[in-house]
Formats: structure tokens, sequence, C-alpha cells
């Protein structure tokens, strides 16, 4: 089974994502920031992370870097999942190394479909 | 509604357009038919139900329209695509040289993404097609499908359907929570009317078609009808290629399976053209 783990500071959000990705046979965990997320991260890495943009602490575009030029960071696929739903967001995520987009707000066909793509279906 | 009258709606539809209403789609049929039986002047649903046969066209067309069913997305069920980049499209250009000439339809095109998709697969293998005409032609019997097609703007919901977000950038220009398809894309996609049950004269010869999740909607014998008269307008190494739910089962026979995959059908001269080749 795949990992993944869902990085929002939102408690509703984090809910909402593990119910539709444990019905796809995820095994999941949660980061309520940035920091959180990478410190899990370090420890063992997932398969995938759903990451919020603007979090507390460390937001999700920061946390990615870090993410990316850690040692073994190039292996999870990250999809944003994000209220910053414009053109030069979506561009400095690619950027900074994200596989996937969502913008909010989402549904279960989206978040499933994007997951999909990431090639974990 | 009566009985008698929601029957007079279906037949009508069937006969029209092939769509076969089943009683379960009473609600469907109410829901939908209401405004337009509003907008046009019938006091009810009855009154549009018994004014249908001589009602103007505008009417009849409205009520046809309303009663298809358009759920499409970009992609969708991915593997006609990858069929389409790892068979269809090589083979075809390699066929094609003299030519000069590829041309592939989408035959229930609906709001566009499926037409729109092969265009971006199109574009991204653009090295292997030069030299060579390639059209895609949308058609479909709803016209506000098409007036949606041909404009080319999809909501955020739809552009997260299917669509790798790589693409979405590369090929799309946001307008608030709207994204606009590139004119580069739009051009290489022709839409137009066309009902699946009238003659496909507009249409000329075609290389590929696609006609995924429509034939669904047909009874066995009109079925059979539209995959007989989509054979005529094919070339005879063309390929066909269905939805996940659609087979040719019940037909003349025109086609059989290509490659051995789901989904990707032949007319059966290929195979029989094949075999001569390597007798
Ligand atoms: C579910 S959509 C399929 C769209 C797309 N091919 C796909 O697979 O995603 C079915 C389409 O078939 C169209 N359709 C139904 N009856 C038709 C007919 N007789 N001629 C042409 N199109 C028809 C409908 O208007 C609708 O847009």
């Amino acid at each position: 089974m795949k990992s993944c783990l869902v990085v929002d500071d939102s408690s509703v959000v984090r809910k909402v994502a593990r119910r539709i990705l444990e019905d796809m046979d995820f095994i999941v965990d949660e980061a309520e920031d940035g920091q959180e997320a990478f410190e899990k991260c370090s420890a063992e890495m997932p398969d995938t992370i759903l990451l919020d943009w603007n979090m507390p602490i460390m937001s999700g575009l920061e946390f990615l870097k870090h993410l990316r030029a850690y040692e073994g960071g190039d292996k999870p696929q990250v999809v944003f999942c994000t209220t910053e739903n414009d053109v030069g967001h979506i561009a400095m995520a690619l950027k900074a190394g994200a596989n996937e987009y969502i913008m909010k707000p989402f549904d279960r066909e989206i978040l499933e479909s994007k997951f999909m793509e990431i090639g974990f279906d | 509604m009566k009985p008698e009258e929601f029957k007079a709606i279906c037949d009508f539809v069937q006969k029209s357009s092939g769509i076969v209403l089943s009683q379960s789609k009473e609600y469907l049929v109410d829901s939908r038919l209401k405004p337009i039986a509003e907008s046009h002047g019938f006091s009810d649903i009855g009154a549009l139900a018994r004014g249908l046969p001589l009602a103007p066209e505008a009417v009849k067309a409205a009520v046809i329209d309303a009663m298809t069913t358009n759920e499409t997305f970009f992609f969708r069920d991915k593997t006609p695509f990858t069929l389409f980049e790892e068979i269809i499209l090589p083979e075809l250009v390699k066929a094609r040289r003299a030519s000069g000439r590829l041309r592939i339809w989408c035959a229930a095109a609906s709001t566009g993404q499926e037409p729109y998709s092969l265009a971006m697969l199109l574009l991204k293998h653009k090295a292997l097609w030069n030299g060579i005409r390639v059209e895609i032609i949308g058609t479909d019997l709803s016209a506000s499908a098409i007036a949606r097609a041909k404009e080319g703007r999809y909501t955020q919901f739809e552009v997260q359907r299917g669509l790798p977000v790589e693409l979405l950038v590369k090929h799309f220009t946001q307008e608030g929570t709207q994204w606009l398809i590139s004119d580069e894309i739009k051009r290489m996609v022709k839409f137009s009317l066309l009902n699946l049950l009238q003659s496909y004269a507009s249409i000329g010869t075609v290389d590929v078609v696609y006609c995924r999740n429509v034939l669904i909607y047909f009874d066995g014998e009109t079925k059979k009808q539209v995959l007989t008269s989509l054979r005529k307008v094919m070339r005879p190494d063309g390929y066909l290629v269905l939805g996940a739910a659609d087979t040719v089962m019940g037909s003349n026979g025109e086609f059989e399976r290509a490659n051995n995959k789901r989904g990707l059908y032949q007319p059966v001269e290929a195979g029989e053209m094949r075999q001569a080749l390597s007798a």
C-alpha cells in the first residue's frame, strides 16, 4: 500500500482528504504545517504528499523546496492543494518540484483523478 | 406527466436521436423539459408532448438537446489516448506519408474535451507528423455542447478532471475562475453539428474515428446502423476507438479488435491486408 502525508493547517481539510485517500487504499498520516511535515519526511519519506500552500510556521512552498533539496526528498509525488488559484502560483509550485496541483475547492472526483494522474491508481 | 405523454416524448427522442429513455428517466424528462415547455409557450409538458410532431424545428432541437448526456472530461479513461500516442498516430503517420493527410473524427465530441485532448497529444508529437496535414473534426447532436466546444472555455472543475496540470499551464489562459484553451489548439479542431442517425456526407473520408460513450444510449438496431455508417467514411486501414462500455457485438461485422487492445478496432479489411502482405 502507498502512503500519503496530508499537510494542511485546517483539520477539516485533513479529515476530508484522509477519508478519500483511505478509500483509495492509501495509508494516511497528517501534519499541520511545513515544519511538522518536514520532520515526518526526514524520519520516513511518504510515497505521496498532499500539500496546502498557506500555513503558519512554514508554508507549503518553503517545505517543498526544503524537501526537494533533502536526501531522498525527490521520491515523494507532491500534489499541491490550495486556494492559490492563479497561473503564477501554479508555475511557481511546478518549478519548485510539485507533480500536480489542485485548486480549492476540490471534491472527491478531483482528488482521485489527480492521484491517478501521478500514477498511484 | 401522463404515461402516454411520457411515451410520446420517448418515441420522439428515440426516433430523432437514437437515444433510448427508460421508464426510470421520467423524472429527468420532467425536470429537463419543463423549462423548455415554459419558454416556448406551452402550458405544460403534456402540451409540449402533444405538440411535438408539429412543433417548430427549434423546439424539437431544444427537446433533443435537453435529453442528451454531455458528460465528458479531458483524457477520459486514459487508454484511448495512450493508444493514440502509441499505436494509432505512429502507424497512420507512416501510412499517410504519401497522401500527406490524416483526418481524425470525434463523432460524439460533446463539449470538446475529447478532440482537444487529441490535439494536445498531436502537439506533443509534432515532429512525428511533420509534413502531414492533420485535421480533427468534432461533431455532436447537441447544439449547446458544440457551442461550448467551439468557445473552448472551461470551469476550474472541468480543467481539474483528467487534465495534467502541466498541460493546463501550457495550453490554457486563465480568465477569473474560467480557463480558455489556446488558439493554437483551437485551430486544430473544427466543430459542427451532426446527428449520427443522419448523413455523414459533410465528414468526407477519415482515418480515425473516436465514437465513445454514445452507442450505449442506442438500441441494438441503431447501434448496428451507426457502426455500418461509420465504416463507410473510414479508410480500410483506419482505426475506430470505442468507449469502455461499448462493443461491436451485434454489428454487421465490419470491425474487429485491433492489436488485441480493448476499445481499439479496425475494419476487417485491415487484418486481411496485413495477412496478404505477410503471406
Ligand atoms: C456522454 S457524451 C460522450 C462524450 C465523449 N465522446 C466522451 O466519451 O467523453 C455523449 C454525447 O453523445 C451525443 N449524442 C447522443 N446522440 C447522438 C446522435 N444521435 N448523434 C450525435 N451525437 C449524439 C450527446 O449529445 C453527448 O454529447
